[in-house]
């Protein structure tokens, strides 16, 4: 029999567990690797491919799906063996259950590759204060820290913290750097910072304590496009290096 | 129906239910902080329950009606007057153009929801009219509201309209006319010496030492001045402690998650919460309690009261066929 891409993998998962009274957790590892963040996926994606009445939505993590639904639609949606159950969330389990064991003898549920975003990045200066730092605290140069950030594409393991906000997966180590010990006030719209192994973009401005190595004019969050986030679970990003002339003219365009 | 903010009081929105179906791109559900009074004000005034109404914080909010129209008022008791004359909460009452609505300060309860006739018309985005301030949209502009600012309402419904017609005609001289029968609002429990939430375990409720796991459901908490619609800080007398520091991923949190970051001082997630979190996930408030827990103002005392899984589901049941019973028998009044 074919693999699929949901199998059963480690001992244990699926992990079943409630989130209170409205959602459901579905553990399905305990690590951040890519072999989890498929299985995350591709269960996410069965999910909602397959609603259940009174499923609300599907939220896929580095490791687990939460399964959030509407208790009264639910249990007014309960039949057969389902009418016995003492709790609503004894039947939302048994459902995703039973949708989990299909999916893992069907080949066909490999999730769809994810798109390679690229991202425009303007390097140092004004909008990267901290790229000097990134760059003498690995003993490098700032061109060597470019070279190197740009020369990655990224998984987007989740989003979350902000709307659009990618956790972003497999920066090297040569260019780590720890979080600054006094945090900004506000770090613009659009930076791009380092903070210990793991890189980001930050949609909105916000407080933070991040390296910041450079600024994207891309907004990774528009509340009136059709598809209003940027990036999804499961993308690549590139990180594509422009000059300020280019940053400028890309702010123009967007405007 | 127009209506003018004249004062905007502390914190004055626009929300209705929510927004769903967009958690995996880290939009938050947001929607009215007590879903409850929301729901039970746009029932009274024969609108939908998931209309968008307005959500004043804290009291000391006014507001200039421009046209006549059927409004309603729940949630927090904030000494609402009409022209100087109290005007009743939780029903429904016709009020005359030109008439002054002043908000003072909260006598029970922190969020008074305005439900007017018809629903406020301001634009869905992303599927919700609720406000998102962080994130700046939604809502009216994807802001607060200020003094000057215009709300208008949708068109009345039928039943809206004849919900109006079977109220007693407004007398010479005054303002608004009140129906004479009430929703009934046991949910709003801070008038309480102390509140009592209903609360789960969490998944990560047995890696606390003994002394924090009987503290947790024993001691009263109370909510601490860092609380927002993002989520309530809780100060107890112990700060609560896990056996072992816990390294946790960041996993989906739901509304109600209550939260243990390393300081020992829980948080308790509400509306405007993030999508993921990845502090141990000590407890989880019962649906049926948020509305009542988001009444609580910094400074308020509770404390948590353990039921299990099958209670939690049963009194939240129990809450919705209330709602239900509401809502036949604002029918029943607009049809006599």
């Amino acid at each position: 029999m074919t693999k699929s891409a949901y199998d059963q993998g480690r001992e244990g998962y699926p992990r079943l567990s409630p989130l209170g009274d409205s959602a459901v957790l579905v553990s399905l590892g305990s690590a951040i690797d890519e072999e989890t963040h498929r299985r995350v996926t591709a269960a996410a994606a069965w999910l909602k491919a397959r609603p259940f009445p009174g499923l609300r939505e599907c939220v896929p993590s580095y490791a687990a799906v939460a399964v959030h639904y509407d208790p009264l639609a639910v249990k007014l949606s309960r039949s057969g063996a389902e009418l016995r159950h003492a709790t609503v969330l004894e039947t939302v389990c048994s459902r995703v259950e039973r949708l989990l064991e299909e999916a893992q003898t069907d080949a066909g549920s490999a999730p769809a590759h994810g798109r390679t975003v690229d991202i425009p990045v303007c390097y140092g200066g004004e909008h990267g204060p901290d790229l000097s730092f990134v760059a003498a605290h690995n003993g490098i140069s700032e061109d060597d820290v470019i070279a190197i950030h740009s020369g990655e594409a990224y998984l987007v393991y989740m989003l979350g913290f902000a709307p659009g906000f990618p956790y972003l997966g497999g920066m090297p180590e040569r260019i780590a750097a720890p979080r600054r010990s006094t945090p900004r006030t506000v770090i613009p719209e659009g930076s791009v910072g380092i903070a210990g192994g793991q890189t980001g973009v930050y949609p909105l401005a916000t407080p933070g304590g991040w390296q910041l190595i450079g600024r994207t004019p891309v907004k990774l969050f528009q509340p009136d496009a059709p598809s209003p986030s940027l990036l999804g679970p499961g993308d690549r990003v590139r990180f594509i290096p422009i000059t300020s002339e280019q940053y400028k003219r890309y702010r123009e365009v967007e405007r | 129906m127009n209506i003018r903010i004249l004062k905007p009081g502390l914190l004055a929105t626009v929300q209705d239910l929510g927004r769903y179906g967009l958690q995996k791109f880290g939009v938050p559900v947001g929607g009215a902080m007590d879903a409850g009074a929301a729901r039970t004000a746009n029932l009274l005034v024969g609108n939908g329950e998931g209309e968008a109404v307005l959500e004043l914080t804290l009291g000391g909010t006014e507001l200039l009606l421009e046209e006549d129209g059927l409004l309603a008022i729940c949630g927090a008791d904030a000494a609402a007057e009409a022209d100087g004359v109290p005007l009743p909460l939780w029903r429904p009452v016709i009020v005359r153009k030109g008439v002054k609505i002043k908000f003072g300060r909260c006598r029970s309860g922190c969020r008074s929801y305005v439900a007017v006739w018809g629903g406020l018309d301001v634009p869905e985005r992303l599927g919700s009219r609720s406000t998102y301030l962080r994130g700046g949209f939604g809502g009216y502009e994807g802001r607060a509201l200020k003094a000057g600012d215009t709300l208008r309402a949708k068109t009345a419904g039928k039943l809206s309209v004849s919900l109006m017609k079977s109220l007693p005609a407004i007398p010479d001289g005054s303002g608004f006319a009140a129906a004479g029968w009430h929703a009934a609002h046991f949910a709003l429990a801070s008038h309480l010496e102390e509140t009592v939430i209903r609360a789960m375990p969490g998944a990560h409720f047995p890696l606390l030492t003994e002394e924090s796991r009987t503290g947790l459901f024993g001691e009263t908490f109370r909510i601490g001045i860092r609380s927002d619609r993002m989520g309530c800080r809780l100060e107890g007398a112990h700060k609560l402690q896990l056996r072992q520091p816990l390294e946790l991923l960041s996993e989906a949190v739901a509304a109600g998650t209550v939260q243990l970051p390393p300081d020992g001082n829980p948080i308790v997630l509400l509306a405007d919460r993030q999508t993921t979190g990845g502090y141990p996930r000590i407890a989880h408030v019962a649906s049926v309690d948020i509305p009542v827990f988001a009444q609580l103002k910094p400074g308020d005392r509770f404390r948590f009261e353990a039921v299990t899984q099958q209670e939690a589901e049963r009194l939240y049941f129990a809450s919705e066929r209330d709602l239900q019973l509401l809502k036949a028998a604002v029918l029943l009044k607009g049809r006599t």
